[in-house]
């Protein structure tokens, strides 16, 4: 595992994490939301989980993202009136990211290196889903499928 | 320098962080919705971090599947999230989550 890569990756990650929380402009945000995943994917790339990187490109990327656009294009009217900005989330979140670091730095447990894994092939991700994690993964489809009806409804015109 | 599990802790820890600051301190629910997908993706950072540095990779691997499910149901929580964002908006004409206050007392 390389250390000037999680450098650079872990920078790029968080500073588009924070455009998208902070700037002004809602697409800006929505598109440096896209970054801040593509940043997350490489993260999962350097741990050694190739497939979930991908699945995360292709999902968030590849159909979250454009969601968002889609979702902020069809609210357009209301743009420019996103003046508010609520400070005592600043320190909550503040806050909260102290007392984590402290909880973090103070276990001495976790700071070990990576020991070396056999590659993670598509092939064993395929055998587990469909042997040991069979029960979720048609668990997940209903879900996926129960979501996608929901949408539909919600977002139907009523008849009148 | 090789990256220890703090560090990959850390970032997902500040990650979370900026998902929290997003979902609390803007007044747009798109915003909102952005946060917490954000908070799900440091979720899932984390479970990916623990499996690989685990000192027995697991037969399955475990933390992958966690995050494979999780993506699934973040997914479907951001469909029908947006999918109610457009429903309030065509009522209210507003996704300004301060002036959504009709149940207000």
């Amino acid at each position: 595992m390389n250390g000037a890569a999680f450098i650079v990756i872990s920078i790029l990650t968080l500073a588009a994490a924070l455009a998208a929380a902070t700037l002004r402009k809602l697409m800006h945000a929505a598109l440096s939301f896209a970054v801040a995943f593509v940043g997350i994917a490489a993260f999962f790339f350097l741990l050694g989980a190739e497939f979930v990187g991908l699945a995360l490109v292709f999902i968030y990327i590849g159909a979250v993202a454009v969601l968002i656009v889609f979702t902020i294009l069809l609210t357009r009217r209301d743009i420019e009136k996103d003046r508010g900005f609520n400070w005592s989330g600043v320190i909550i979140a503040v806050a909260l990211f102290c007392g984590l670091t402290w909880s973090i730095l103070k276990t001495p447990s976790l700071s070990i290196v990576a020991p070396h894994i056999r590659a993670l092939t598509v092939k064993r991700i395929g055998e587990a889903l469909m042997t040991s994690y069979v029960w979720p993964l048609q668990c997940i489809g209903l879900l996926l499928t129960a979501a996608l009806i929901g949408a539909l409804v919600l977002v139907m015109e009523e008849k009148r | 320098m090789t990256p220890t599990l703090q560090i990959f802790l850390i970032v997902s820890a500040a990650l979370f962080s900026i998902g929290l600051l997003a979902a609390l301190s803007r007044r747009h629910a798109i915003f909102i919705l952005i946060g917490i997908e954000m908070m799900l993706a440091a979720a899932n950072l984390n479970f990916i971090a623990f499996w690989r540095f685990a000192p027995k990779p697991h037969q399955p691997p475990v933390g992958v599947m966690l995050a494979l499910f999780s993506i699934a149901i973040s997914a479907a929580e951001a469909a029908v999230g947006l999918a109610m964002i457009i429903a309030v908006y065509r009522h209210y004409r507003t996704t300004n989550v301060d002036q959504l206050d009709q149940l207000k007392g």
